[in-house]
């Protein structure tokens, strides 16, 4: 079965963000950059399924060269080749949404496994609006996963409860945090990834539909009120709620 | 094109209160841009749900119904919008930022073409421009952008707006039911064992981290919850807990867990790490309880008391029991 993974280098997630002097993107200096946390999730997804179901992993990101560094932490996890395409532009949902599926198709892999959102824009648009566009099934946020003959059946939180959802291949899965636990790369694995193919491109992106009016700190929340200590705390904590905050 | 369409969530027969906020923020917008505010309705036997949407201010109410659609599948609900977006015309199409919009709505827009704002939590539409604000980097940074699109699109983060009622004529439309193959489909929904509130949902949520020294503690954190009374109140949990098997995932609050906006959120022994806060730093009131008075949450919260939340909890469950009592 052929197995694509689609990751994205983020800024870790205890970054401290500022805007930068356009006032519409971040200043990315100092940062620290990572693998999407929930892109690790869809790569331990795509080795299980390729254990159970043979095949090969490809991992793609849509980014700049640093990104080589994220491809290859995939490969030491046990992706076996791994794409690079240079958007050479900005891009959101709709025009990289394209570009992939376009990838998709020249690739023809049966399943797709994607992250169930990148951790910088928070969009969580990629997986169903690329099923959408390939016309095929969708598991977006999976908690849990199992692949048949031809078909998948998977768990999603909704709120207050699960979905069981079963559908058919080809499908786009969006991983979340529940579905499994990542594997670390091991030194043999770290090894193996230098060896590993790593292609490069350029990226086919549409035409983009949203234009950034600007990147701003979020709202300041009021000054912060100490109302005491320990359990005597309690009856100044209750009269804020009631008569200042009045939410009881 | 100058309606508004709002995808009305239904399961079971029952509205969710994410889709009223939409309806409330539609009529603003298609106040601004000049035209009405209309909705949409997809399940088995829902057009007697249609009065319901009307009381928010709905003009028209489209509505896709058949046994096809009594179990929710993102292929064949997406494909009922491309229909009531052909009916509509609408110049914006708004979703809730919900379980089903986050699944349909990039779908919808993908069939289309158009923009989407994901977790907006405002929506303008001065000069017939559609500008949406979010969210960006779990709340450590908010990004505006002009979305276009034939529609544009906006999926709403619950909570942001207040619901309110204005009566709509409510012209029933129903439209043709799409037919053919769904490519997948919900088997069955594995309901939360008793009559708890949904997390993201929930009016108050009281959350518990290391704090609480050990599993069993988490009892004063939902006797506290449950003092607030019936359906108000629901329990969270720090990823320290999640990941030290205490509670479980579905209950983890922050940038790898939930997303909550609650009236009030109540924080028992949280630090306060950058990820917990990504998950609740947009609730209206915070209160913070944590032993130690330099911990990073009391830097985001309203009030904060300093203490051992073992001690403060008991006293706290009945203060709060006492004043929601009556
Ligand atoms: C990629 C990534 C994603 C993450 N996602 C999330 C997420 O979604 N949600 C999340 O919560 N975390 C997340 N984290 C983890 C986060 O960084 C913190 O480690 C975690 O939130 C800490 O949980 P905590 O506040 O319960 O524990 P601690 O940080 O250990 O804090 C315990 C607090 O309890 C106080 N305390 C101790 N005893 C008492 C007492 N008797 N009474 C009152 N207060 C007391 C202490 O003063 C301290 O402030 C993530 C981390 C990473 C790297
Ligand atoms: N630039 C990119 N290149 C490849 N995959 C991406 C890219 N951006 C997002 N994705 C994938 O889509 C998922 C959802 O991202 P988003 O819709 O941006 O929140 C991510 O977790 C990735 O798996």
């Amino acid at each position: 079965m052929e197995i694509l993974v689609l990751v994205k280098r983020v800024p870790a997630t205890d970054s401290q963000i500022k805007p930068a002097a356009d006032g519409k993107s971040y200043d990315p200096a100092g940062l620290e950059f990572v693998l999407n946390p929930y892109d690790e999730h869809a790569v331990e997804e795509a080795l299980k399924t390729k254990a159970a179901k043979e095949g090969t992993v490809t991992v793609l990101t849509v980014g700049g060269k640093e990104a080589q560094k994220d491809l290859r932490t995939c490969l030491a996890m046990g992706a076996d080749k791994a794409v690079l395409l240079d958007p050479g532009q900005e891009f959101d949902g709709k025009s990289l949404s394209e570009a992939l599926a376009a990838k998709v198709k020249e690739l023809a892999p049966e399943i797709v496994f994607c992250g169930k959102q990148s951790v910088d824009n928070d969009d969580a648009q990629i997986g169903p609006r690329l099923a959408g566009l390939l016309a095929w099934s969708c598991l977006t946020d999976a908690a849990s996963l199992e692949i048949g003959d031809g078909t998948w059946t998977g768990q999603r939180d909704i709120e207050g409860a699960k979905e069981v959802v079963e559908g058919k291949l080809p499908a786009v899965i969006s991983c979340s945090k529940g579905l499994n636990e990542p594997r670390y790369p091991n030194l043999k694995g770290i090894m193996a990834a230098k060896k590993k193919p790593l292609e490069e491109g350029s990226a086919e992106l549409g035409a983009p539909a949203l234009t950034v009016i600007a990147l701003t700190p979020p709202p300041a929340r009021p000054e912060p009120t100490i109302v005491g200590e320990g359990p005597d705390a309690v009856d100044a904590l209750m009269d804020k709620l009631k008569n200042e905050a009045k939410v009881l | 094109m100058t309606n508004v369409l709002v995808f009305i969530e239904q399961r079971g027969g029952k509205i969710k209160k994410a889709s009223f906020e939409a309806m409330t923020l539609a009529r603003d917008l298609a106040g601004s841009l000049g035209g009405s505010t209309e909705a949409l309705l997809i399940g088995d036997s829902i057009s007697g749900l249609a009065p319901e949407v009307a009381r928010y201010g709905a003009a028209k109410v489209y509505t896709v119904e058949g046994t096809a659609f009594a179990n929710y599948s993102n292929y064949g609900y997406a494909t009922a919008i491309g229909k009531a977006i052909e009916a509509s015309q609408p110049g914006l199409v708004l979703f809730s930022h919900s379980a089903m919009g986050k699944d349909l709505a990039p779908r919808v827009a993908a069939a289309s073409g158009s923009g989407l704002v994901s977790d907006a939590t405002q929506v303008t539409a001065e000069g017939g421009a559609i500008q949406a604000t979010k969210p960006v980097f779990a709340g450590k940074a908010y990004k505006s952008y002009t979305v276009t699109g034939t529609p544009p699109m906006v999926t709403l983060r619950p909570n942001s707006v207040t619901a309110t009622e204005a009566a709509g004529t409510g012209e029933v439309i129903a439209l043709d039911a799409p037919g053919g193959d769904f490519l997948s489909v919900v088997k069955e929904i594995l309901a939360a064992s008793g009559d708890k509130v949904p997390l993201q949902e929930a009016k108050v949520v009281v959350s518990a981290g290391r704090g609480i020294k050990e599993a069993d503690n988490f009892k004063l954190i939902e006797d506290l919850a449950l003092a607030f009374g019936p359906g108000v109140a629901a329990c969270g949990a720090s990823r320290a807990i999640v990941d030290a098997g205490w509670r479980q995932h579905s209950e983890q609050v922050g940038q790898t867990g939930k997303v909550v906006s609650p009236t009030l959120y109540i924080a028992v022994g949280i630090s306060g790490a950058i990820q917990h806060l990504a998950g609740m730093s947009t609730s209206k009131f915070i209160v913070a309880i944590n032993k130690d008075p330099e911990a990073p949450i009391f830097k985001i919260a309203n009030y904060g008391i300093v203490g051992d939340a073992l001690e403060v909890l008991p006293k706290l469950t009945e203060a709060v029991q006492a004043a929601c009592a009556h």
